[in-house]
């Protein structure tokens, strides 16, 4: 498993209706490895990643998953090969209490399965809200349960869409650390995120998107010393 | 007094075959997106086919509250998996313009086979009569079918929060592509579920029988009340589906006593102030964006 490339994004375009929004996009992700997908408003960096969970399927490309092809395998079906997703409105339910938020999707990996006592030590927060309903967290608590339950399940691969938004700048210190532990665990993440500087203190690898296309794909150093140019560009 | 408590145990009766059938119609739409048109046509099945029962084969009542859900159980999954579900991907208008197609078959199927006027139906050995309380004099049967639906709403209840199968029901209802994309075969379900709610529909039409004239066109008002009824408790809450149910049982009851002339109004107008004070009814969750 670790021989092969954990996400392969090849030549993928893209549309809603007629509108195309992804031109052609190529990334991959390494086992344990946190990539970033940095671009303005309007980018597509949520398409990209609805496209890799097979929720977006006006699509056309190449895309592989632990060496097998994706194709048109439904989102559940991916789910299950690994791929963890932690939508941009952190996708808590409402009707579920915390335990059942994190105990409803099924544990596909059982040796990369956090137990429920490690979440939990690892999100304390968790452990005393655990039969609140979903949406009477706070927002850095919603973000919590939403980055734990694909960890609960076992994906090796977590696609994290703007997790740090909105919230408190303690809050996103504590996400990084979280990020920083998942990557030690040797699970790769794909991080959306239009906090420059707060990316580049997780990530190993960048890619800049604008209007659809990857314009350019950079380690951290050089994203580090180009920043102030890049955003430039980018118009951030 | 005493014939305000029979009014309300009257709405309360009636009001459990609202809440019964919107459950159904609320499971259906919450997983599959589908609104059943089809639901109305589901009751009125549900009372013919328990009065068919009685006549042709003599069971009573209580064998028709087994069997009737369970047939129609096994006609709602026979529906899904030839016509309901090749329409799944399309826009939802496609699954309501069918299911409203099939109403007009079912209603017509009938009416050639039934005849328009209604079917008999005899209330079954120890629910016919009155029963004193307290100098109140109330109907048993009304009694039975408030206090069974009740009993039912909150096995459903149980069902639902209590069990695997119900946290993925409610995940999926709340919603169904955030499930998938957490791994959930949401596909799975959606046949018992679709069978599931007609049954429910099913066992509404039984405990109307002994009260309502069974006949083909008894499904007709009855799936318009239901519209009500849902829009009331809030498009997809299962809670507000049950909630509103009984009050609109109760709102058409006290209308039927003290103000004959409006009591269908009534509800509409119920409707159509909640609509106004909070657009996603009373139950439902407001639009985030
Ligand atoms: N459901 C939709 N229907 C039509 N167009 C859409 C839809 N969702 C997004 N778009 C368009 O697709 C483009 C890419 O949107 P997307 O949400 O992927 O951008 P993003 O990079 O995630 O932006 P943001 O930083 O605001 O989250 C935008 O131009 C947007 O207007
Ligand atoms: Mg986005």
């Amino acid at each position: 498993m670790a021989e092969h490339t954990n996400l392969r994004v090849e030549g993928l375009d893209a549309w809603y209706g007629e509108a195309q929004v992804l031109r052609d996009v190529s990334i991959d992700v390494e086992p344990g490895e946190v990539v970033t997908l940095v671009g303005r408003n309007g980018a597509g960096k949520t398409t990209l990643l609805r496209s890799i969970m097979g929720l977006h399927r006006q699509t056309k490309g190449e895309m592989s998953f632990g060496g097998t092809a994706l194709g048109r395998t439904s989102p559940d079906k991916r789910a299950k090969l690994g791929i963890g997703w932690v939508p941009d409105d952190r996708g808590i339910y409402a009707t579920l209490s915390v335990l059942e938020n994190l105990t409803l999707p099924p544990v596909v990996d059982k040796d990369a399965s956090w137990s429920l006592d490690q979440i939990f030590e690892h999100f304390p927060v968790l452990h005393t809200r655990r039969d609140f309903p979903g949406t009477k967290l706070s927002g850095g608590e919603q973000q919590m349960l939403a980055m734990a339950r694909p960890l609960r399940m076992g994906s090796s691969l977590l696609l994290l869409d703007e997790p740090s938004e909105g919230l408190a700048p303690v809050i996103v210190q504590q996400i990084g650390e979280i990020i920083r532990e998942i990557k030690s665990r040797g699970v790769s993440v794909l991080l959306v995120e239009q906090n420059v500087k707060f990316a580049s203190t997780v990530a190993d690898r960048h890619y800049l998107l604008a209007q659809g296309r990857v314009v350019e794909s950079l380690g951290n150093e050089e994203f580090q010393s180009r920043t102030t140019e890049l955003l430039e560009y980018l118009g951030m | 007094m005493g014939s305000f408590i029979q009014y309300t145990l009257q709405g309360l009766a009636a009001g459990g075959f609202y809440a019964l059938a919107a459950l159904g119609l609320a499971v259906i739409f919450g997983v599959m997106g589908v609104v059943n048109f089809s639901h109305g046509a589901m009751y009125m099945l549900g009372a013919v086919a328990s009065a068919v029962l009685l006549k042709e084969l003599g069971v009573g009542f209580w064998g028709a509250i087994v069997l009737v859900p369970i047939l129609l159980f096994l006609f709602g999954v026979l529906i899904e998996r030839t016509l309901v579900r090749w329409l799944l991907a399309l826009d939802p208008l496609y699954n309501f313009l069918l299911t409203f197609g099939l109403t007009l078959i079912i209603v017509d199927l009938v009416k050639k086979k039934y005849g328009v006027s209604g079917l008999p139906y005899e209330l079954p050995a120890g629910l016919d009569g009155r029963l004193a309380i307290g100098g109140v004099s109330l109907s048993k049967y009304q009694l039975f079918a408030a206090v069974f639906s009740v009993l039912m709403c909150l096995l459903v209840w149980l069902l639902l929060t209590k069990t695997r199968i119900g946290m993925i029901v409610r995940a999926a209802t709340e919603d169904s592509e955030r499930s998938r994309a957490l791994g959930i075969n949401v596909g799975m379900w959606v046949t018992p579920v679709f069978g599931f709610g007609i049954a429910l529909a099913g066992l509404a039409g039984v405990l109307a029988s002994p009260f309502r004239a069974i006949t083909a066109d008894m499904g007709t008002n009855f799936i318009i009340i239901l519209f009500a009824v849902v829009v009331i408790g809030g498009l997809g809450s299962i809670l507000g589906a049950v909630m509103a149910g009984f009050l609109v049982g109760l709102v058409e009851a006290y209308g039927q006593a003290y103000a004959p002339a409006f009591a269908q109004v009534l509800i509409f107008v119920l409707m159509a102030a909640v609509i106004l004070i909070r657009p996603s009814g009373l139950f439902g969750r407001e639009e985030v964006s």
